[in-house]
């Protein structure tokens, strides 16, 4: 399967690609990793393509990542369609202090609006 | 400190303090109490194994309370489902040093309302009533007490996410004085200032 992985820097999203690399490892997926600046996070994009690539090179898979620019969950959506891609992988929210999930803006967007399916990472 | 968060300018009127007795709209006597966690083990006198100090049974009584907690009144993952992840919610939950009131039924608890403190001394609440005690008017005498709970101990800024398309709950905090803080997301936050 060819699976995009879409992380802007949030806690959710460093777990989204630890899960994802094991999976594409374990179901021999192409994986690519998109890198966006997601407002909500204090990890610059420069510090998130060094994880990406560590993490990729880490498990023996092709180094493929990309930094997309722009609106972040829009960029996401049109590479996912303008490259065939079959699955979108993205973070699955933060936990507020007593617990409850809450989704981030690029989450509720690329759910919304992509005809890709998605899959959030618990 | 206050972060980005909107919170309305006017203090809330007075919340009533517990312990808060009523009976609720299908007859049953409920009393609203503060929760006092339990001692741990250790800190605490002996006591007779087969008599639990009352702070370990109200916790047990909680936890009764959410394993038996239809599914369906679940929101944005909680309360989690299994005695197990139930435990471990409310330890961590409880850890937190925040305010928490409990809603009884004789021995039987009904509602569980809590502020737990975040990172910018504000407070996120989150209220459940049981579904044997829905509609009842349980809930609101439950939010009251814990306002005012709070309110009592110098808490300023409160709080919480709702799902959007749950109107009973958004019902129930605009009528204690919640206001919308931010309505872009699938959850809309609301806020209230009590002191």
């Amino acid at each position: 399967m060819n699976v995009l992985l879409g992380i802007g820097g949030a806690d959710d999203s460093l777990d989204a690609l630890d899960e994802t690399v094991a999976r594409a490892v374990d179901a021999g997926d192409d994986l690519m990793v998109a890198v966006v600046e997601n407002p909500e996070s204090d990890r610059v994009p420069e510090e998130l393509v060094d994880a990406a690539r560590a993490a990729l090179e880490d498990a023996g898979l092709p180094v493929d990542v990309r930094r997309l620019s722009g609106d972040p969950g829009s960029a996401i959506v049109e590479l996912a369609e303008s490259e065939g891609f079959d699955q979108v992988v993205l973070g699955g929210g933060q936990r507020s202090p007593m617990g409850k999930i809450r989704l981030g803006h690029i989450s509720e967007f690329v759910l919304l609006n992509s005809r890709v399916s998605v899959k959030l990472v618990r | 400190m206050v972060g980005e968060r909107v919170y309305p300018e006017t203090v809330a009127a007075e919340f009533p303090r517990p312990p808060v007795s009523f009976t609720d709209g299908e007859g049953r006597a409920v009393e609203v109490g503060a929760y006092e966690q339990p001692v741990p083990p250790g800190a605490a006198p002996a006591h007779d194994e087969s008599d639990p100090p009352p702070a370990e049974r109200a916790f047990e009584a909680v936890v009764e309370m959410y394993a038996t907690f239809d599914p369906a009144d679940r929101a944005q993952g909680v309360p989690p489902v299994g005695e197990t992840r139930i435990r471990e919610w409310l330890d961590t939950l409880l850890a937190r040093e925040g305010f928490d009131v409990l809603a009884w039924n004789g021995d039987i608890v009904a509602g569980h309302a809590t502020l737990v403190p975040d990172s910018a001394s504000t407070y996120e609440l989150a209220i459940f009533v049981h579904q044997d005690y829905q509609g009842a008017g349980v809930g609101t005498r439950l939010i009251e007490a814990l306002l005012g709970h709070g309110q009592e101990h110098g808490v300023e800024y409160v709080w919480l996410t709702v799902e959007r398309w749950n109107r009973p709950a958004v019902a129930l905090y605009e009528k204690v004085g919640f206001e919308t803080a931010s309505a872009e997301s699938f959850e809309m936050e609301m806020s209230i200032r009590l002191n």
